[in-house]
């Protein structure tokens, strides 16, 4: 039944694309499109990596971010890459800056999927509250990274505290259609773009549930209500079609950002980042994304998932989750311990996020309490296994999986020296590698980043 | 009535093992008694009537005492939440079921929280699961400076929460403050000092005061409420964050010569440590905190516990808008610290105090609760870990000698949910 019909909306996309391309007259003054992209990529990462020195880091307990766990291990940083990671003879190149982490722990570093530092920037004063365009519950047209404060003291702690390498910033949660999400490198810069994750792709931001129909049904305003969330979400997805089928007769159809996010999320080119809380209205997400033909790349917050781990195994969809928030509101309330180890449990994906400016310096620590928590019903789940949680799982969900995430030869040096095992209370990172360049070190006072926004105010420059 | 009563907790006796009136013993634990001192392998903790009779190595056993074999594991008090609104809240986004803040009220440091606990939320049974056995519950500030009168509870599964009301009175004199005194905090401390002048009007004529029927601003339950406050007798939580706050606070007390201070919060509290420490005022501040969230804290850090301990204040963790429930991982993250370079950090068995005798002495009632020591309640808590790690959780669990059930409605909705898919019948039938 799903084959055919996706069978049949393949079909569907074929023909309009050809129809579309031998209909076009090519005329100089005409911009094809192909689909609703913007003429020419704009506001385009501007990231370069800082230059690192040959880094060979040895002795230590190695957790390669993908399930394996190497003890007395080495990992090689060259180039801005990951050049080797292996045991005891792997061979060391010559000139390389050697760390002895005998006793230490290296991992890939943290990514973070669920943030909204910048967006909602410290001080958390009204002028700095810039994550939710709370002007329609249909914005999709909105780009968090035209909200993100790069100065924001909230990507620096995530860097000293929690070892958080990149993350993904979303609009806030008013809004079905909340806009564009955008990922970053946490390498400190003067612009957003210098920030941004080299050919990341965007996010879409939905959210379900009680924030949307709470925010706009207080103004006596659709929705107001669960089955008002579906029914604009449903019309929504509708106009996304009807303009994708225009642009595809007709390329000089009038641009519309909004329909241009959507039309990209239904050709794959934008992922799904769905906050959705409650099993019941999750399951409604994945029908309706069979009904117009998206994917759900991952749902966030998800506190039910473990009541139908089975079915978001089935779907592809990632669960993102906090280890123990509970009952702050009521789609909070069957919030349990154990939601992260069995969705992991039942071979769902699964993500350890924030949403939090606090809880994203110690992404480690949620893990481990769920790790413990696991482990009390049987479900004993060994660190690197839980590090995908951490690293991989959350660069897959975020597209740069194929780049970041675990510690694999060619992948960008992104990497944490912990000085323990940094699923104990007890560990902090000691250094961080961003692409290789040593971005936090513990040990020295001259990299721990400062912003702007803290030079001359009390406590400049303290460890914090 | 009360024949049925009774019988009830006849019953109960019998079935809670061990129950209050008894002599426990725990022994062949890893014993720390949580007054700062490290922890001693195969030790013992002996209890008779509810309370701690002596604990540690050398402790003999009486014949009678009911034995409870530790096996080795750690054996700690039960924790103690230092800021929290236990048993006013069951769902804190749902209006009708939270009781934590009174913002339509005429009244505001009259407002007591007692009545409001309730000691059948599930925040008690779940915040119990994860070791912490009493808190510190105080009322956020609805449209006033003064909060009202929090309460101290114990997290026992019983019917009766509060074992001290009116434990203190809960001022904002910061940045919330000054938003609820008309805007600035020139008018918050104004606002202050002419409370507590008209506290001090009450109590010298209580029938001549009028209240707002006459041209005073205190409603006469509030004015009451503060007479034991100007006077001393009811410690005054104090919530600043600010080092110039809390020289202002700390002033307060050249005109009210009794306020009996606590500070709450004090993020900026290590720029001022030795005068804190000078005025001998307590503080009660998370551990964690060291974001400028605020222009109010902006010198933020998580050394602030260590400094301040350094300088010899009295301070325990108490986390404001926190989860009680993290209440281990705030402490030991503090024990994390003393590995880092340029911060301060706590050793562990201060760590551990931070969030059990510390927060009690702060209450002044550190002879009463919060440790092993003895003649203190017998709240104890036998752990699979180190009990301050991330991957521990409590196994036994004693409050007042009574042993305490872990499960909680999470617990079952987990045990459901061990399988998502269902079985012959729906999952509603699945107990």
């Amino acid at each position: 039944m799903n084959k055919t019909w996706l069978a049949g909306v393949a079909g569907l996309a074929l023909l309009s694309a050809c129809t579309s391309a031998n209909d076009r007259p090519e005329t100089a003054s005409s911009t094809p499109r192909a689909s609703a992209e913007p003429a020419s990529p704009v506001y385009e990462s501007t990231y370069r990596a800082f230059p690192g020195v040959l880094t060979a880091i040895t002795g230590a307990t190695v957790l390669d971010g993908e399930g394996k766990r190497i003890d007395n291990g080495t990992v090689i940083l060259a180039d801005g890459k990951v050049q080797a990671i292996g045991g005891a003879d792997t061979p060391i190149p010559a000139g390389a800056t050697r760390y002895d982490a005998a006793g230490k722990w290296v991992t890939p570093g943290i990514i973070d999927a669920h943030s909204h530092l910048g967006d909602y920037a410290s001080p958390g004063v009204d002028a700095h509250s810039d994550g939710n365009e709370v002007t329609g519950p249909v914005r999709p047209e909105v780009w968090a990274e035209h909200s993100v404060w790069p100065q924001d003291p909230g990507f620096t702690r995530a860097l000293t505290n929690g070892g958080v390498t990149a993350l993904q910033i979303l609009p806030g949660s008013a809004n079905l259609f909340g806009g564009r999400s955008v990922t970053l490198k946490n390498v400190p810069a003067r612009t957003v773009q210098g920030m941004k994750f080299p050919g990341a792709p965007h996010g879409l931001k939905m959210a379900c549930g009680e924030n949307p129909k709470r925010v706009y049904g207080s103004r006596n305003q659709m929705p107001q209500t669960r089955m008002g969330n579906m029914a604009v979400n449903r019309q929504t997805w509708l106009k996304a079609q009807d303009y994708k089928r225009k642009v595809a007769k007709d390329p000089n159809t009038a641009r519309d950002l909004a329909m241009e996010t959507l039309v990209d999320v239904l050709d794959g080119k934008i992922l799904v980042h769905n906050h959705c809380y409650r099993a019941d209205e999750m399951a409604f997400v994945l029908d309706m994304a069979k009904e117009f033909g998206y994917k759900v790349t991952a749902f966030h917050h998800a506190v039910e998932a473990y009541k139908i781990a089975d079915k978001l195994r089935d779907a592809g969809a990632c669960s993102a989750m906090w280890a123990d928030w509970w009952g702050f509101k009521m789609e909070a309330y069957d919030a349990i311990n154990e939601n992260i180890p069995l969705v992991h449990n039942a071979g769902a994906c699964a993500i350890v996020h924030s949403d939090d400016a606090n809880g994203i310096q110690r992404l480690n620590q949620e893990a481990a309490k769920a790790m413990g928590d696991g482990k009390r019903i049987g479900i004993d789940i060994a660190p690197e296994i839980a590090w995908t949680w951490l690293s991989y799982n959350p660069a897959k969900a975020l597209g740069i999986a194929d780049q970041t995430g675990s510690l694999k030869p060619g992948k960008m040096a992104d990497v944490v020296l912990w000085n323990g095992d940094p699923f104990s209370v007890y560990t902090r990172p000691e250094r961080v590698w961003i692409d290789g360049a040593l971005m936090y070190d513990a040990n020295d006072p001259k990299r721990r980043p400062v912003t702007d926004f803290e030079l001359g105010q009390p406590g400049e420059g303290d460890v914090k | 009535m009360k024949r049925l009563l009774t019988l009830l907790a006849a019953a109960t006796a019998l079935t809670a093992a061990p129950a209050a009136a008894q002599t426990v013993a725990i022994v062949n634990g890893k014993v720390a008694i949580g007054d700062g001192s490290a922890p001693v392998d195969n030790g013992t903790v002996l209890i008779r009537n509810g309370r701690i009779v002596s604990a540690g190595a050398g402790v003999t056993v009486p014949a009678d005492a009911q034995r409870i074999d530790a096996q080795g594991r750690w054996v700690t008090p039960g924790l103690v939440a230092g800021w929290t609104n236990l048993g006013l809240t069951e769902v804190e986004g749902v209006g009708d079921a939270n009781d934590s803040v009174a913002n339509q009220s005429p009244f505001s440091a009259a407002i007591d929280v007692a009545p409001a606990v309730n000691a059948a939320v599930s925040a008690l049974a779940i915040t119990r699961s994860r070791g912490v056995t009493r808190a510190i519950v105080a009322p956020d500030a609805g449209n006033d400076i003064f909060a009202g009168q929090g309460a101290l509870v114990d997290m026992g599964n019983d019917v009766d929460a509060v074992f001290k009301p009116r434990a203190f009175q809960f001022v904002e004199l910061g940045e919330a403050g000054a938003r609820k005194a008309g805007g600035s905090r020139a008018a918050t401390f104004v606002f202050f000092r002419n409370a507590m002048l008209e506290a001090r009007d009450y109590a010298r004529n209580p029938s001549a005061y009028g209240g707002r029927d006459s041209d005073a601003l205190l409603m006469r339950l509030d004015a009451a409420a503060l007479v034991p406050v100007v006077e001393g007798r009811m410690p005054l939580a104090v919530h600043v964050e600010r080092a110039s706050d809390i020289l202002q606070v700390l002033d307060l007390r050249k005109e009210f010569p009794s306020l009996k201070l606590i500070l709450v919060g004090a993020s900026e509290g290590w720029l001022v440590a030795d005068k804190i420490a000078a005025a001998g005022v307590p503080v009660l501040t998370p551990a964690l905190t060291d974001l400028p969230y605020a222009f109010e804290a902006l010198g933020a850090t998580q050394s602030n516990y260590g400094r301040l301990k350094a300088a010899g204040v009295k301070v325990a963790i108490g986390e404001l808008g926190g989860q009680p429930r993290n209440t281990k991982q705030s402490a030991g993250n503090l024990v994390a610290l003393q590995k880092v370079p340029g911060a301060a950090g706590i050793s562990w068995g201060e760590a551990l105090a931070a969030v059990t005798s510390a927060p009690a002495e702060v209450m002044g009632l550190g002879n009463d609760f919060g440790s092993l020591r003895a003649g203190r309640r017998a709240d104890v808590v036998i752990w699979d870990g180190d009990p301050l790690e991330l991957d521990s959780a409590p196994v036994t669990m004693l409050i007042d000698g009574v042993q305490q059930p872990l499960e909680n409605r999470q617990t079952k909705l987990r045990d459901r949910y061990l399988t998502p898919g269902e079985k012959d019948l729906p999952k509603a039938f699945e107990r």
